[in-house]
């Protein structure tokens, strides 16, 4: 049964699970996703508070730093790989972000468009706003 | 290298495929289902990140993120969620290698850590509900409440899962039942934590430099 080539479960690293003795490696798996997740965390806050970086920039930096650090949280801590053995989960996880991508995208568009197109003056678009 | 493998397979039975092996075994079909789960949860969550990134200025005259937010707190409670992060998973190993007492204190360190960033979110909160910043003072506050608190419900019913979950270990042992849930309650708190750093970019970060 072992060697049917089955999708790999997801969190599930690449190790069989039966083998006993010697677990270094998922440990340094492990360590080596929480130093880069701490290294990327710590320039995150480094990048918000920072007077070196152009203003305007500062939000995209971030959203940059964030979105590598989710990358390094799925591939270190819960094993998602490019393998054949994981391609269920990746496009389980592909649809997701395509839906989370038309969500925020699309409410930040259609409201940014609406406060643009709507024809009040600003006093009454600011109160409707705050409502 | 297509043909590479190609011809080294040759005069050897193929694998059988997984389509024509018959169901996959029940821990694959189970943390399958439960990553769809996450999937959707996260999905909830981008509605919630949608109407906080729309709301974010509309602070009808009241607090805004840069005077309410303290970094170093918020610091704290990434610094301390990523390491319960990282004990999980450590936690995981413990449990894939049936050792009882390393799964026992990667619990323990993973829950201790957990419930340390519940505290401080809580007194955040505390600390803003005291100076008038609560849900009903404006629209911006309902969506960071909602969002943020949304968040830390999660993280209130993974300890209390972790907890009961020590519980299937300490009377049942690692049968193949209680390992699916071990499974399924890593996924679940490495899911958290990509959540919350969404939240500290988005809501924190984005907050006070803006």
């Amino acid at each position: 049964m072992s060697d049917t080539s089955y999708d790999r479960a997801p969190g599930e690293s690449g190790r069989p699970r039966d083998a006993q003795g010697w677990t270094a490696p998922e440990v340094l798996v492990y360590t080596i996703g929480l130093l880069l997740a701490a290294l990327l965390t710590v320039t995150s806050f480094w990048v918000a508070n920072t007077s070196l970086i152009w203003p305007p920039g500062v939000p995209l930096g971030l959203a940059v730093l964030a979105i590598a650090q989710m990358g390094v949280h799925l591939v270190f801590f819960l094993h998602i790989t490019t393998g054949s053995d994981n391609t269920n989960n990746v496009l389980a996880l592909a649809y997701g972000l395509f839906i989370v991508f038309l969500v925020v995208a699309g409410s930040i568009w259609i409201m940014a468009s609406l406060n643009a197109n709507m024809a009040m003056s600003p006093e009454l678009m600011d109160l409707h706003l705050q409502r | 290298m297509n043909v590479a493998v190609a011809l080294a397979d040759v005069g050897r039975e193929p694998l059988p495929i997984a389509s024509e092996a018959g169901p996959a075994p029940k821990r694959i079909v189970v943390a399958y289902g439960f990553w769809i789960f996450l999937l959707s949860d996260i999905i909830m969550f981008s509605a919630l990140f949608a109407a906080y990134a729309v709301l974010r200025n509309a602070t009808a005259g009241g607090p805004t993120g840069a005077q309410l937010f303290n970094q170093v707190s918020v610091a704290l409670e990434t610094a301390c969620l990523l390491a319960s992060s990282y004990t999980c998973g450590l936690m995981s190993v413990a449990v894939s290698s049936r050792n009882r007492s390393a799964t026992y204190l990667g619990a323990l360190v993973t829950f201790a850590l957990g419930a340390a960033f519940l505290t401080l979110e809580l007194r955040e909160f505390a600390g803003m509900i005291a100076i008038g910043a609560t849900p009903q003072r404006s629209a911006f506050l309902s969506a960071f409440f909602a969002l943020v608190g949304c968040h830390g419900l999660h993280v209130a019913s993974g300890l209390l899962w972790l907890a009961l979950l020590m519980l299937h270990v300490a009377l049942k042992g690692f049968r193949a039942n209680v390992q699916r849930r071990l499974l399924c309650f890593a996924l679940f708190w490495h899911a958290l934590d990509i959540i919350w750093v969404g939240i500290f970019t988005v809501v924190y970060l984005m907050g006070v430099s803006s």
